[in-house]
């Protein structure tokens, strides 16, 4: 993209112009096509879908899906992003791509043709190929059921609403929110269903869980010698870590419609789960690749300078990283992460330095494809820095470490970007994406099944961090879904207890 | 295989539900905001949508998570002067151990949630309030009305609008006057040739041969005019026009008494909207007067009406005088119809009262289109009430009633809503 004497206009160059049209977005979507493939990107088939401003609030509105269920929460996230934006107060994100088979990205009409292009190259290949290739979305997420799910959820709350109420209902969703990142299975693998096998599903569910949940709390006396045998049983055997599912399971009060839409909660929070895991990743590798596509356009001379132009000031706004002393700082930018580290894999791949080397000896000098390939497909936030991140980005960004421990009077400085520091400030940053670290780690302990049914939490501390103070509100939300009084214990890692809360549940009232 | 699929036509206000679920759930406080909006708001100002605040602790949804406290080790960009084991002053922006974004974590920002309500919505909460009926629910919301009318002719419209009549009429001028040369010269031509013939002219003469074949190739050329063209096609036009309306005149008459307290002049105020409303449905232009009195009468502005203090007695018939003479004076001529809404405590001297009634009944009522009195109290009806209730015998156009809560003040409006149908 150097030469100033490109005078012949390629055959198929798009037109100079701003104004986008369908012709123009197919021909744009075509090229990209061609040059992903070219790259080797691996995708879902794309749909594109042109959406006026409002459409796309409502698509943020409901957690970027193309159908949802209703429930008051969304409507006050659509009136703070409409206030928003209908004040100028902030700008409508790009794009929304959805991880559904084939994938459905938003093209939004007010943009230009340059950012359609921007949009289809970040979105239907970038994300697109990060949805089909990375083991957690391959593990977590089913994309061809995805939007089938939605439908029935959809369907299955309204008609809820219908038979018991809105209210009933909302106040049920309201608690199901409130531990919905709770609800998330981190071993077990969920299984492929279509639409159809997800009705009849749940159908023989509600018989069967009823029927066990029965002979759990079954109260007629049983006979002695069993009793004595089973004085000692503690139940759950194990700490249940999905809040969401046990409940779902176990709680002795829900009627078979509630425990249903406990589980269309848990689902979705479980098909979230994996984006929650993979951001720094997710954007980096899009923003990587509308970056690399949309320059080997340019080269091929399709796009224009003017087109070039529009493309990089949007480019580098995406991918700034205020530093800390800025007014604009809020954190580290993942699209800035993102797209330096991937950017940074094919410099390593194509033009190592004797600290790369050292560094990286797997991949220093290897086909920059196939080893970012690889990363992509095998990663999660927190495992892709452990791996990646190299000094060179560390002292780019001038990453430093600070300890602040509560038990000190002061901040300290633990490490910085140079020699004795690399390794330590890599470490610390991949931890800060690690999601078990962030949230705090609340299991199911115990159920007290012999007396007054009171369910036990368990929060184990990490780093003697509190709980914040929402915590007694989440644990009313608990003690509304297991119908019985609810514990929640603070334990050091050593399994000392140091703090309980409890909220106490009048017995038999339910869905109050 | 890739689908290129234009929704922008399709699933508008997919979020109306949730945003009405939303409403829903936060009733109360949305009223009350409303109320607050409307005793701040002029009359004439009552129909714009309100922004409305609810405190975020009200509208949060609590999650778990971490407050601040323990051991806490970080990762930024942008070092430039630390060096390993520098010691840096935590942070200003809340002291002790639970303190920086700890507690409410996203929610530090913003005290309250802010959002609009449309004006539509706002309407719907004043209405609740005052139970008005369904059809004038409706028929007060309702954004101004047009009316379609016929304006004449255009040359493009849809196909469905295509005025047969007048294209034709203009096909035919066209022909008319295309072919009109042509026209001529083959008439001429026909009967030279008539005249040679029957002068014995042979048929084979070059004369003869040669007006033949100018008669062909004119008569060709008047059959190429086209006998209708995209240019003679003509469409109804049909413009939207305002209903048609005129100018009204509302006079807010008040007692300010020191008996008129804050509550009561809220309701006054929101009688005063009611028939703003309903006039704005009808006039076009409306001029509100306001008069307040206590023993005598002034005419204010509106912020003075509603917000300032007075005491001392009450004599009705000096804001009758004034109201008289001002309709005199500026809306006289019979060009502006007048409308009087008049609210008070009841109070009154015993002997004017009497003569408010003549007042009324002789000289304001001819004048005026229709006239509303409100008293608000909860005790029994004083002299005033005695005398007015006498006024319907002589003039239809006069309603009366008592209110204690918003409520009562509709049936005022009944006989006005249902002489005006829409």
């Amino acid at each position: 993209m150097n030469e100033m004497i490109k005078k012949q206009r390629h055959p198929r160059a798009l037109p100079d112009q701003s104004e986008w049209t369908f012709e123009l977005i197919e021909q744009a979507h075509e090229e990209i096509r061609r040059v992903a493939e070219n790259f080797g990107l691996d995708t879902y088939p794309n749909q594109l879908e042109i959406i006026t401003a409002e459409q796309m609030i409502d698509a943020y509105t409901s957690v970027g899906m193309p159908v949802s269920y209703n429930h008051w929460s969304f409507g006050k996230h659509f009136l703070s992003t409409e206030k928003g934006y209908k004040r100028g107060q902030m700008g409508l994100a790009y794009e929304i791509v959805i991880n559904s088979n084939p994938c459905i990205a938003y093209l939004m009409e007010e943009n230009s043709l340059t950012m359609q292009a921007l949009v289809i190259a970040h979105a239907a290949y970038g994300h697109n190929s990060f949805f089909k290739g990375n083991y957690l979305f391959r593990t977590w997420t089913d994309a061809d059921a995805i939007v089938d799910y939605m439908v029935f959820a959809k369907n299955y709350i309204a008609e809820c609403e219908q038979r018991h109420g809105i209210d009933a209902v909302e106040l049920l969703l309201d608690s199901c929110h409130a531990i919905q990142h709770y609800g998330v299975d981190r071993y077990k693998r969920p299984a492929k269903l279509t639409l159809a096998q997800e009705r009849a599903r749940q159908k023989e569910r509600e018989a069967y869980v009823q029927s066990q949940i029965n002979e759990l709390w079954r109260t007629l006396p049983r006979r002695e010698e069993e009793a004595i045998n089973e004085v000692q049983r503690r139940f759950p055997p194990e700490p249940e870590e999905n809040l969401l599912y046990f409940i779902e399971k176990y709680a002795p009060l829900l009627e078979p419609w509630q425990r249903e839409m406990v589980r269309i909660v848990r689902k979705i929070s479980q098909y979230f789960y994996p984006q929650r895991q993979t951001q720094v990743m997710n954007e980096g590798w899009a923003t990587f690749w509308h970056y690399t596509i949309l320059n080997q356009l340019y080269d091929e001379g399709i796009v224009g300078d003017g087109f070039m132009m529009e493309f990089l000031k949007s480019h580098t706004n995406v991918v700034y990283q205020p530093p800390v002393n800025s007014p604009y700082y809020g954190g580290i930018n993942p699209y800035a992460l993102g797209f330096a580290m991937m950017s940074d894999i094919r410099r390593i791949c194509e033009n190592p330095t004797l600290e790369d080397r050292e560094w990286f000896p797997g991949i220093a000098g290897s086909d920059w494809r196939k080893t970012l390939d690889f990363a992509m497909r095998n990663f999660k936030d927190e495992s892709f820095i452990a791996q990646y991140l190299s000094p060179r980005l560390i002292r780019e960004f001038h990453f430093f470490s600070v300890l602040d421990d509560d038990n000190n009077e002061k901040l300290a400085v633990s490490a910085i970007h140079d020699e004795l520091g690399y390794r330590y400030v890599r470490q610390q940053l991949a931890d800060q994406y690690n999601l078990g670290n962030r949230e705090p780690n609340i299991q199911v302990w115990s159920v007290n099944t012999r007396d007054d049914r009171a369910l036990t939490l368990r929060h184990t501390q990490f780093q003697r961090r509190p709980l914040n103070q929402q915590a007694n509100e989440v644990l009313k939300h608990v003690a509304r879904l297991w119908g019985f009084d609810v514990h929640l214990e603070t334990v050091t890692p050593n399994g000392e207890v140091i703090g309980t809360m409890e909220v106490k549940r009048e017995k038999r009232a339910r869905n109050s | 295989m890739t689908y290129l699929i234009d929704r922008r036509l399709q699933g508008k206000n997919k979020s109306a539900v949730n945003r009405e679920r939303f409403l829903r759930r936060y009733k109360a406080q949305i009223k009350d905001a409303v109320g607050r909006a409307i005793k701040g708001r002029s009359i004439t100002d009552i129909e714009n949508g309100e922004k409305v605040s609810i405190p975020v602790k009200d509208v949060g949804e609590p999650s778990f998570g971490h407050a601040h406290g323990g051991i806490w080790e970080s990762v930024h960009p942008g070092n430039q002067e630390y060096q390993k084991g520098d010691q840096i002053n935590r942070p200003k922006g809340g002291g002790g151990s639970g303190r920086g974004r700890a507690g409410n974590s996203d929610q530090l920002t913003e005290d309250d949630f802010i959002f609009e309500l449309s004006r539509e919505e706002f309407m719907n909460y004043f209405f609740e309030d005052l139970e008005l009926p369904h059809m004038v629910k409706t028929q007060l919301a309702a954004t101004t009305e047009f009316k379609n009318q016929r304006a004449g002719y255009t040359v493009s419209g849809t196909p469905s609008n295509i005025h047969v009549l007048r294209s034709l009429r203009g096909a035919l001028g066209r022909r008319i006057a295309v072919g009109g040369n042509s026209r001529k010269r083959m008439i001429e031509a026909d009967k030279e040739l008539e005249t040679l013939l029957l002068e014995g002219e042979p048929l084979d003469s070059p004369r003869v041969q040669e007006l033949k074949k100018l008669i062909h190739h004119l008569h060709t050329r008047l059959l190429a005019i086209p006998f209708i063209d995209p240019f003679d096609l003509r469409y109804a036009n049909r413009i939207k026009v305002p209903k048609p309306m005129t100018q009204a005149v509302m006079f807010c008459i008040m007692d300010v008494s020191g008996s008129m307290d804050e509550t009561r002049k809220d309701t006054a105020k929101r009688f005063f909207i009611l028939l703003y409303l309903f006039l704005k449905r009808v006039y076009d232009k409306i001029e509100v007067v306001f008069i307040r009195h206590h023993t005598a009468a002034a005419e204010v502005d509106e912020d003075e009406f509603f917000h300032s203090r007075e005491s001392g007695g009450t004599v009705v018939s000096s804001a009758l005088h004034l109201l008289n003479k001002i309709i005199d004076e500026r809306y006289g001529a019979g060009s502006w119809n007048a409308y009087v809404a008049q609210a008070s405590d009841g109070d009154n001297w015993d002997n004017d009262s009497v003569m408010c009634r003549q007042l009324l009944v002789n000289t304001i009522m001819p004048k005026v289109q229709y006239y509303t009195y409100v008293e608000i109290t909860d005790g029994p009806p004083q002299n005033l009430w005695e005398q007015y209730a006498q006024i319907p015998d002589h003039h239809a156009h006069f309603a009366m009633q008592k209110i204690v809560t918003p409520a009562d003040i509709y049936p005022v409006f009944r006989e006005l809503f249902k002489k005006q149908p829409k």
